[in-house]
């Protein structure tokens, strides 16, 4: 409820029109409420004296009011179509501006699927709250209010009689709904649940069908289904005795009415239309009561979805500038120095992911790290473009520490080809000039065909112009990492980071990627992180990872000899019992040396 | 006689308006008059208890009806008398009337509660099943993600027109129909005036429709859009600010943004002119037999009473007529919805069982593939007239370049899909006589792609073999080197894995795939083997369990290992859908053909 409230500060500007839409609906529940009165009208001054001129009047009157009761009523509507929608509107801009400002750490924390579902559905929940709230949340009461007072001005020894009962109509609405939220939610669980057996069903349709498992997953869907079958019948069961159940007490008080309203008016206390104009005013106060039921559904939602999106807004943004930060030079030489750094995620039960790293990257060096899954080898490059801030120690780009440097300008010499490749709908040659987006084609093609990725390019229905599907689907893993790694490289950037990006291609082309970048980004310094050795073997320096250390660093020479970790994945991939391999491979390198000399 | 008020808005639309929902999506059933059928079918099991509701919603109708006119009676007959007695009796008659329409109608709606329910859980179940039958062509045909919002969308759209409407909809013809009679008996001429609304208030109902459906379809759209440019910003994010792209990003979202802004005030704003206007088509009515009533009642022609009992008709009589223009639709979705349910039903599925299917013994796993000729499409092949053999106990190794059809090979053998020409033969019976899942019980399978469910490691584990005991899965474990980690897992074997598994690493999750294979102990066993996502140690593992888990069973293995290459009892190399050379580790190498290249040139350039 806190959570609901807080985002409903996003009415704030609207304040206005919500306020002009609640009086223009005072305007429509008053006039709702006028027509049973005219209506006892016509009946106590028109038709019981034989009067003529007052029911044509008061016709004449009733019409104007209903007329202008519609027009008020579209008006107010528009108004409140409005608040509603402009509140959706800016809420999920808010929202969408606030994960634009999210580092890594943040990103991580609350998850991609997270936050998409808290920018869609979670919005439209609220927006729907607001909706219900502005039509009925205040439509219902006042037209209670509004009847009831009308009642007790008609009559008020009869509207007293008939209090007893709209007081137990209230009690009957209360618990009808905060029984209905909680069954809500429950029910809601149970579809969560039996999607969620579907949904692994189908994604998992292969493993399914390997076992023979039909028969289980029948019965597990049986399961899912009957408990959600059986909420449901409970649910509705509920909800439909609902209606009943006020429509009872209601029509309750309107047999009272002409009960006790008819020995008052054989005794002559009360008139006939006055009578008639009660029971009206009990049935217009019924409708209202009804809608509330929807209105508790509707806030029960919102209230989770505010919850959920008072999270996000919670998050502090992990890293921002410091107040004294500075653009790098123009000129810089992308030397790069890890001083003492350690890195833990916070959760991570305090464990750090990096201890003690350092190492020195003279410019246009490249660097290859090595080492198991879990070592850390991502987070170390991470750290570089400050996608995660270190917690001890410090990363210096040609000496200046990187927390001194503006992000902007920082991340405008650094390209990386993250692990899992992105990219966008769009065509292929906008996904490469993606950091780019006004390099020109020659441009785009030459780093294409550095990421070995030209020729497969030509070969798709419209090449550079092809449509890239939604998340790229219309593309295999290796043809997207090379896209990935055209992209990165189309920016010549001072450093590039390549993580794992070359992981679905095969070795012959990753050589290829490997000879061609080395000309096109002379002077760069380079971050390797691979699994395969043979992609590693060219470095300049090798560092080897092992559970967030560093095990050694040097080159494959160095490390041949002296690094037990890298000899156990060298011989694991090359060398010990592939001898045979190996020695054919020296063999075809002696006898192409031979061709070429 | 304020009956069944609202009563239109029923559960599954309260509960839909307070999701994300589409509201106003209409479509079209293209063969109404069948799905209808159909969909009547799977209440037709309830006849008997679908009669009893009738009678029912008839008897609670009458008495509905008869409220209003006893209304009138009190006024006329007792009140304008001065006849207490007779007061109190219509009172104590009025209650009668009131409470058994109330409970009549909680009753009827209780039954329907169930039946309908019940009703949707069987078409519900019926698809389930359907879908086990559907042979992977379909799943390829049909991306999971379209799948799966189809489906639940889909049975949405039924539960939301069947769940509650049937009822309000026999009782909103039945009080029409009654109001129409009660009204003309009592008077013919305020009847008729009576009518003069209705017209008018089909046509204005159509009329809003119209504009408010073209609305919400665009709005639907524009909806669409905004979530895709969502969906992908916020999955992009890290890209997005690595190469600072935020601010066309916004630029992108901003204007996607305006666009549903816009859209959403147009469709809502013509959705909400029908509230308005039905709310004054009900004081209309009551102005008009107001006014003429009144002139009547002067002329001495219609009494006090007689009016109340109109008025109190003439609130009963918009509501039905409302409901219907809404729940025509909800129809129409419904049947658009359920029709597409049906088509995925009645798909016929590819692979069935012969009847004559042998029930498969104890197999040796002798396998033997006499030449097999297949593709995806009819008109593109993909395993040419291929054959080969592999005796109890050997290892073939899979070898050739991505796309060469080596997958297509195991899918064959698992009979996921079925060959256009040739024969595969287990132990010399063709696996087109066997059942289907005698075949798959006999095959352990583990996919490069490990699929795990969102239930504890053990669980997950005993997928392999159903009856297995815990003890039996974790001894599966230790043979498949996955206790080790397990071990350090929070929870163990209890751990629960979280969706597909995330929060294990690509390895874990292999060495899980294994302990099932594993445990479903089979005489043949199929492995995809992972390529480089996994760390070395790791794959050293794996290397350890595969080949614990291969010994004395015939194997076929998708190879990607030198060491695995080398260890097979026969390699074929494969190549546009044909064995284009084959022979042990040794002879292929000493052929220094197409092999050789492969795994040679895989080296070429690298610094030794």
């Amino acid at each position: 409820m806190k959570a609901l409230i807080r985002i409903s500060r996003f009415l704030k500007p609207y304040w206005l029109k919500s306020l002009f839409s609640t009086i223009f609906l005072l305007c429509v529940v008053f006039l709702d409420l006028a027509i049973p009165r005219l209506v006892q009208q016509i009946i106590d001054q028109g038709i019981t004296p034989g009067n003529l001129t007052v029911v044509k009047q008061t016709t004449l009157i009733m019409l104007g009011v209903s007329f202008l009761n519609m027009l008020l009523a579209i008006i107010y509507n528009t108004l409140s179509v409005y608040v509603s929608e402009a509140f959706a509107r800016d809420l999920r801009e808010a929202v969408f501006q606030k994960i634009q400002d999210f580092s890594y750490k943040n990103l991580d924390s609350l998850r991609t699927g997270n936050l998409i579902v808290r920018l869609t559905s979670d919005v439209s929940v609220l927006q729907n709250t607001i909706r219900m709230s502005l039509r009925f949340g205040i439509r219902a009461p006042l037209i209670i209010i509004g009847s009831l007072a009308l009642m007790f001005a008609t009559d008020s020894a009869l509207a007293l009689k008939v209090f007893p009962l709209l007081l137990l109509t209230i009690v009957v609405v209360w618990f009808f709904i905060s029984r209905l939220g909680p069954l809500f939610l429950r029910v809601q669980k149970r579809l969560d649940n039996l999607n969620m057996v579907l949904q692994e069903n189908i994604a998992g349709v292969r493993v399914v069908k390997a076992f023979a498992q039909r028969r289980h997953e029948e019965e597990r869907f049986e399961t899912a289904n009957e408990a959600f079958t059986e909420m449901h019948i409970r649910i509705m069961r509920f909800h439909s005795s609902f209606s009943p159940a006020l429509t009872m007490l209601i029509n309750l008080a309107i047999v009272l009415v002409v009960w006790m309203g008819g020995f008052q008016s054989i005794k002559g206390n009360l008139s006939l239309g006055a009578i008639v104009a009660f029971t009206d005013y009990l049935m217009t106060a019924l409708a209202p009561l009804t809608l509330l039921v929807m209105l508790s559904n509707a806030l029960a939602a919102g209230i989770a979805s505010a919850e959920r999106l008072s999270e996000v807004f919670d998050t502090k943004t992990a890293i921002l500038d410091d107040p004294s930060a500075f653009p790098l030079p123009e000129e810089i030489n992308g030397e790069v120095a890890f001083h003492h750094v350690s890195f833990y995620y916070d959760g991570a039960d305090g464990e750090n992911i990096l201890d003690d790293i350092d190492f020195y990257v003279k410019p246009g060096q490249t660097v290859a790290i090595l080492g198991a899954t879990g070592s850390g080898k991502s987070t170390l490059v991470n750290l570089i473009p400050r996608f995660y801030e270190v917690t001890t120690g410090s990363i210096t780009i040609d000496g200046c520490d990187i927390r001194q440097i503006t992000q902007e300008s920082l991340l405008s010499i650094i390209s990386i080809t993250p692990q899992d490749t992105v990219l966008f709908s769009g065509t292929v040659r906008e996904n490469i000039a993606y950091g780019k987006p006004n390099a020109d084609l020659d441009d785009v093609i030459l780093a294409a065909k550095i990421a070995q990725a030209h020729n497969f390019i030509m070969e798709l229905p419209d090449g550079y112009q092809t449509q890239v599907a939604q998340r790229g689907v219309n593309l295999s893993g290796g043809q997207k990492q090379r896209i990935s790694i055209a992209r990165a490289v189309l920016r010549r950037p001072k450093i590039l980071i390549l993580d794992d990006s070359t992981s679905a291609v095969d070795v012959e082309t990753e050589t290829k990627i490997q000879t061609a970048l080395r000309d096109y980004i002379k002077g760069s310094t380079c971050f390797i992180v691979a699994q395969r050795i043979s992609t590693v073997l060219s470095a300049d320096k090798i560092i080897v990872l092992e559970k967030g250390k560093i095990a050694a660093q040097g080159t494959h020479a160095e490390l041949i000899k002296n690094c037990a970790i890298y000899k156990e994945i060298y011989d694991s991939q090359l060398g010990d019992g592939n001898h045979l391999v190996y020695d054919l491979l020296k063999q075809k390198k002696f006898a192409g040396a031979e061709a070429n000399g | 006689m304020a009956e069944n008020e609202k009563s239109s808005m029923n559960f599954s639309q309260a509960m839909r308006r307070g999701g994300p929902g589409n509201p106003g999506r209409i479509e079209k059933a293209k063969d109404v008059r069948s799905t209808a059928y159909r969909l009547g079918q799977y209440l037709w099991e309830y006849k008997f208890t679908l009669l009893i509701v009738f009678l029912l919603v008839v008897g609670y109708t009458l008495t509905g009806l008869a409220s209003p006119y006893l209304l009138g009676r009190a006024i006329d007959g007792f009140i304008i008398k001065k006849d207490l007695q007779g007061l109190t009796q219509t009172a104590v008659l009025m209650i009668l009337a009131y409470f058994s329409t109330n409970v009549l109608q909680v009753i009827s709606n209780w039954v329907m509660a169930t039946i309908t329910q019940r009703a949707l859980k069987k078409i519900r179940t019926d698809l389930f099943t359907q879908l086990q039958m559907l042979s992977l062509r379909f799943y390829d045909q049909n991306p999971s993600g379209d799948l799966m919002s189809r489906l639940t969308n889909d049975i949405d759209a039924i539960n939301q027109a069947v769940s509650m409407n049937i009822t309000s909809l026999m009782a909103s013809v039945l009080t029409l129909a009654g109001i129409l009679v009660a009204m003309f008996m009592l008077d013919f001429w305020l009847a008729l005036a009576s009518l003069l609304v209705v017209p008018f208030t089909i046509w204005f109902t159509t009329f809003i429709a119209k504009y408010s459906r073209r609305g919400f379809r665009s709005l639907q759209t524009k909806l669409g859009e905004l979530n895709g440019n969502i969906e992908e910003t916020i999955s992009g994010q890290r890209v997005i600010k690595a190469f600072r792209r935020n601010e066309s990003a916004y630029e992108t979202f901003k204007n996607a943004n305006e666009a549903v802004y816009e859209a959403g005030k147009y469709a809502h704003t013509y959705a909400f002119l029908l509230m308005p206007f039905t709310n004054q088509i009900g004081n209309l009515f009551v102005i008009c037999l107001a006014g003429l009533g009144g002139w009547l009642a002067i002329k001495g022609l219609v009494t006090v009473g007689l009016l109340a009992t109109f008025i109190s008709y003439g609130r009963q009589f918009i509501q039905p007529v409302r409901q219907l223009s809404e729940l025509y639709n909800s129809i129409q979705s419904a049947l658009a919805g359920a029709e597409r349910v049906f088509e995925i039903i009645d798909t016929e599925p590819e692979l069935t069982d012969s009847p004559s299917a042998l029930t498969l013994g104890k197999i040796n796993g002798a396998v033997k593939f006499v030449d097999v000729h297949f593709g995806y499409r009819q008109d593109v092949p993909v395993i040419k007239q291929m054959s080969l053999e592999a005796k109890p106990g050997q290892t073939i190794a899979l070898v050739g370049p991505t796309g060469a059809g080596k997958t297509t090979i195991i899918n064959l053998l698992s009979r996921f899909y079925d060959i256009q020409s040739g024969s595969i033969l287990i132990d010399g019976t063709d696996i087109r006589d066997l059942r289907k899942e005698d075949l798959r019980r006999s095959l352990g399978i583990v996919l490069q792609d490990t699929f795990l469910f969102s239930d504890s490691v053990m669980e997950n584990i005993r997928y392999g073999r159903l009856e297995a005991s815990d003890e039996e899965c974790i001894q599966a474990a230790r043979i498949a080197e996955a206790d080790h980690f397990i071990r350090q897992l929070p929870m163990e074997y209890q751990t629960i894995l979280s969706e597909r598994g995330s929060n294990l690493s690509q390895g874990q999750r292999q060495l899980l795939a294994i302990s099932r294979a594993v445990l479903a102990n089979p005489a043949i066993l199929i492995l995809d083997e992972a390529t480089s996502s996994v760390d070395t140690r790791t794959e050293a593992r794996i290397q350890k369990a595969l080949l614990k888990l291969m010994e004395g069973r015939t194997s076929f293995v998708i190879a990607h290992r030198l060491s695995t290459i080398r260890d097979a009892d026969h390699v074929l190399v494969i190549h546009h859908g044909e064995i284009i050379e084959q022979g042990t580790h040794q002879q292929l190498l000493d052929q220094k053909g197409f092999f050789y290249n492969l795994y040679i040139s895989q080296f070429k350039g690298q610094q030794i």
